[in-house]
């Protein structure tokens, strides 16, 4: 069993060690606890490489790269307001009321790291990092200089997901073949119409 | 052969004649010597390994000699899944095989897709290319199941008449041996399934549809 790092820790060893950058823990609620750590994309190379090298962390093993697709959303939330309203006998009042205030999130795609220091046996410390959006800006830079073994499973994440590694030595799809157009595992990705339809041809 | 035909040989026998035809003779050689091809693609090729084993030992029926060549092979045993990505090389392999030759559809995801059926990766079932003469359900079937298929298969041959206009495709020249092989597109494989592989069996019903 490895120890567990504290990852609020983890973030200030970060930003002592690496001058200018700024690291949010994203909270993970289930009993598992494992939070992570969202960087930010233009200095997510010099972390990568402070966190391999640091000598108290050393997390030299990057176990797991994946995907993450986050389509738009929309969060409503409850705020009260003061506003005029009629009352029941005609007359205007100034009262308190609650109102449902919308407010519509883009949607991005991320890419998770999960890190292990076999020197130091302990881990996981969980990398995240996000596109600007999931259509036209979606570049993140690559780790796989900094850890070899996320080479196939960045490549992995640009076929399923369009992520562009900036940086990665071989970046071409890796399960569908060359020349296929979509992102199969997008949530809005929406498999060829005739699949379904020769079944019923056939039936 | 006539039901009559039938009669008289079976009265024959009980005189000690014993009588055949060729056509009889050449089936009873055929389906007591299929040689399949040595070819799996997922979990169902385990069942199928498990099958021509000591346990339940295939060699009874004739087919031990499992042929690492397409080119020696009668039956191509379609054990597993199969991925857009390998269908194109299965389709391949069917149109190396010399006739006669058969195909065996084995379990859920050779016959439709089975569990993956929704996903964007695999074919919907192997008859969109290739003509399958049994399908087996089943995830993955039992080497029992296997048996199952293949002795329908060989009553399938059993039955087969070397002339007359219900003969079957190896016996008609117009009749492909050969199919299409699909090609990698943008959005799957193109073409998604090919409408002729049903029209190309004797005595099918969608032929008469189309």
């Amino acid at each position: 069993m490895s120890a567990l790092l504290n990852a609020e820790d983890v973030k200030a060893q970060i930003e002592a060690g690496v001058p200018g950058s700024r690291v949010r823990v994203i909270q993970n609620g289930s009993p598992s606890a494992q939070h992570s750590l969202l960087l930010e994309n233009e200095h997510a190379r010099a972390v990568a490489e402070f966190l391999r090298d640091d000598a108290g962390l050393r997390l030299d093993y990057c176990s797991l790269v994946t995907g993450v697709d986050w389509t738009d959303r929309e969060t409503s939330e409850k705020v009260k307001v003061r506003k005029l309203v009629q009352a029941a006998d005609g007359t205007e009042q100034e009262q308190e009321v609650e109102e449902v205030r919308k407010t519509r999130v883009p949607g991005y795609l991320e890419a998770v790291y999960h890190l292990f220091s076999m020197e130091k046996k302990h881990g996981p410390v969980i990398l995240r990092l996000r596109t600007a959006n999931r259509t036209n800006d979606t570049t993140l830079p690559s780790l796989t200089p900094v850890w070899r073994s996320a080479e196939f499973q960045e490549r992995e994440a640009f076929d399923l997901y369009g992520i562009v590694f900036e940086g990665h030595p071989d970046l071409r799809r890796i399960l569908m073949w060359e020349g296929f157009a979509d992102y199969p595992m997008r949530k809005d990705y929406v498999p060829p119409a005739d699949d379904v339809e020769v079944a019923e041809v056939h039936r | 052969m006539g039901q009559d035909l039938k009669e008289l040989k079976i009265e024959l026998s009980k005189n000690g004649i014993f009588t055949t035809t060729l056509e009889e003779l050449y089936n009873w050689g055929r389906k007591n010597s299929v040689w399949p091809l040595t070819f799996g693609l997922a979990c169902c090729a385990i069942e199928m390994i498990a099958t021509t084993m000591a346990r339940y030992d295939l060699a009874r029926f004739g087919a031990e000699v499992f042929r690492p060549s397409p080119r020696q092979a009668d039956l191509i045993i379609v054990s597993g899944t199969v991925t857009k990505k390998m269908a194109p090389q299965v389709v391949r392999l069917y149109n190396q095989m010399p006739e006669p030759k058969y195909v065996i559809a084995m379990g859920a995801c050779a016959i439709s897709g089975g569990p993956f059926r929704d996903g964007y990766n695999v074919l919907k079932g192997i008859d969109r290319y290739i003509p399958v003469d049994v399908h087996i359900p089943g995830c993955p079937p039992r080497p029992e199941a296997l048996i199952h298929a293949f002795m329908t298969l060989q009553k399938k041959i059993d039955e087969q008449s070397l002339a007359g206009a219900d003969r079957p495709r190896h016996l008609q020249a117009e009749l492909p041996s050969e199919f299409p092989v699909p090609e990698f597109g943008e959005h799957g494989l193109e073409p998604s399934a090919n409408r002729d592989v049903f029209a190309a069996q004797p005595g099918n019903p969608l032929k008469v549809l189309q």
